[in-house]
């Protein structure tokens, strides 16, 4: 009778250590990767903040109607304007400038073939934006161009005019991090929860 | 060989593709009404159309104009008789005219999407193009006149 004992506890260890084995494979399945952590979340979004701040990325994302030029962000000479379609007004629209890709020389007009603003029934505001507006703006498909969080990414990583940024031409200075670490950290921001700075970030 | 066409024509310009499309219009077809003024796309005086769009040519390479159809000053009306040239005639828009070809067509742009345009409409479309004369005035009584003029050819 003690050895069935015995025996019934063994085999019942070993099937526990067995499906402890068991189940990390298939945990691991549902989330290859992070766990959630608003601290880390919020931390790897605050460099994403960063680089959205700076001029390549901001100076076409204004708060007002009209892009905007320079690393002090100062409002586009000539008195250009978003309109509908972001991509200007009568014969102000910006691809009668701005070529397909930058014409060489300092001072001369920077380019991509999707040159231009957000719409103005999207106009996606990165310039007076609090790290907390920013992200809740980012994660709004009602704000980001209707996009899900695997979309954001797949344009931070992906798009052809967001690229630019790192490819600007003579006289403009570059993001504060490489293409690559953006990723990785947007990738982090959503993999750790997408959390949102509290209001007090800056 | 790029094939270009300017004003209705048909031309085969052997040129570096990255040729600004000034210099083929103004050097190799010989159309000089379009002037050279900043090479910078700052100031409008290279103003011509590029499929009705009013492009810097000063800034635009000769291979972006391959297959495409462009207008010069010179192809804006067939005996200088749009509406706007009529209204700069009247008017007396230009003083040194440099500027002036540059002018024209941005304004027939504007007037080619909006008929009627507003003070605040045109400020919006010719912001681009600036006059060293200080003509801005003139410029902007002549656009509403041949506003007025369209509207009257368009009646009768």
């Amino acid at each position: 009778m003690k050895k069935l004992i015995f025996l019934s506890i063994m085999l019942m260890i070993a099937s526990i250590i067995a499906l402890s084995f068991k189940t990390e494979p298939a945990r691991k399945k549902i989330n290859p990767t992070i766990v959630k952590d608003s601290i880390g979340s919020v931390k790897a979004f605050m460099s994403v903040y960063k680089v959205l701040m700076s001029p390549r990325c901001m100076n076409c994302h204004p708060a007002g109607d009209q892009p905007l030029q320079g690393d002090d962000n100062h409002i586009h000479t000539m008195n250009v304007k978003r309109g509908v379609d972001g991509h200007g007004v009568y014969s102000m629209r910006c691809s009668n400038c701005h070529q397909a890709e930058n014409d060489p020389g300092v001072h001369l007009p920077p380019g991509n073939p999707k040159w231009g603003l957000p719409p103005a029934k999207m106009r996606m505001v990165f310039q007076g934006r609090t790290p907390r507006e920013l992200a809740i703006q980012l994660l709004d498909p009602k704000q980001n161009g209707g996009r899900t969080k695997a979309q954001v990414l797949d344009h931070i990583t992906n798009d052809g005019l967001v690229g630019w940024a790192w490819h600007p031409g003579e006289g403009r200075t570059l993001p504060p991090m490489t293409r690559a670490a953006l990723v990785t950290q947007t990738r982090l921001w959503i993999a750790k929860g997408a959390y949102v700075p509290s209001a007090k970030a800056k | 060989m790029i094939t270009v066409t300017v004003n209705g024509q048909r031309h085969d310009i052997d040129a570096d593709p990255n040729m600004p499309l000034l210099w083929a219009i103004r050097d190799i077809l010989g159309l000089t009404g379009t002037k050279y003024g900043c090479g910078a796309a700052q100031c409008g005086a290279c103003t011509v159309h590029l499929n009705g769009e009013s492009i810097r040519s000063c800034c635009t390479r000769l291979s972006r104009a391959a297959g495409q159809q462009i207008v010069t000053i010179e192809g804006l009306s067939a005996n200088n008789n749009h509406p706007l040239q009529v209204a700069w005639n009247e008017m007396n828009v230009p003083q040194c005219g440099y500027c002036q070809s540059g002018q024209l067509m941005s304004a027939a742009v504007l007037l080619r999407e909006n008929p009627n345009p507003t003070d605040q409409d045109i400020d919006d479309a010719m912001s681009g193009n600036i006059c060293r004369c200080g003509t801005y005035q003139r410029i902007r009584a002549a656009i509403h006149r041949a506003a007025e003029l369209a509207k009257e050819g368009a009646k009768s």
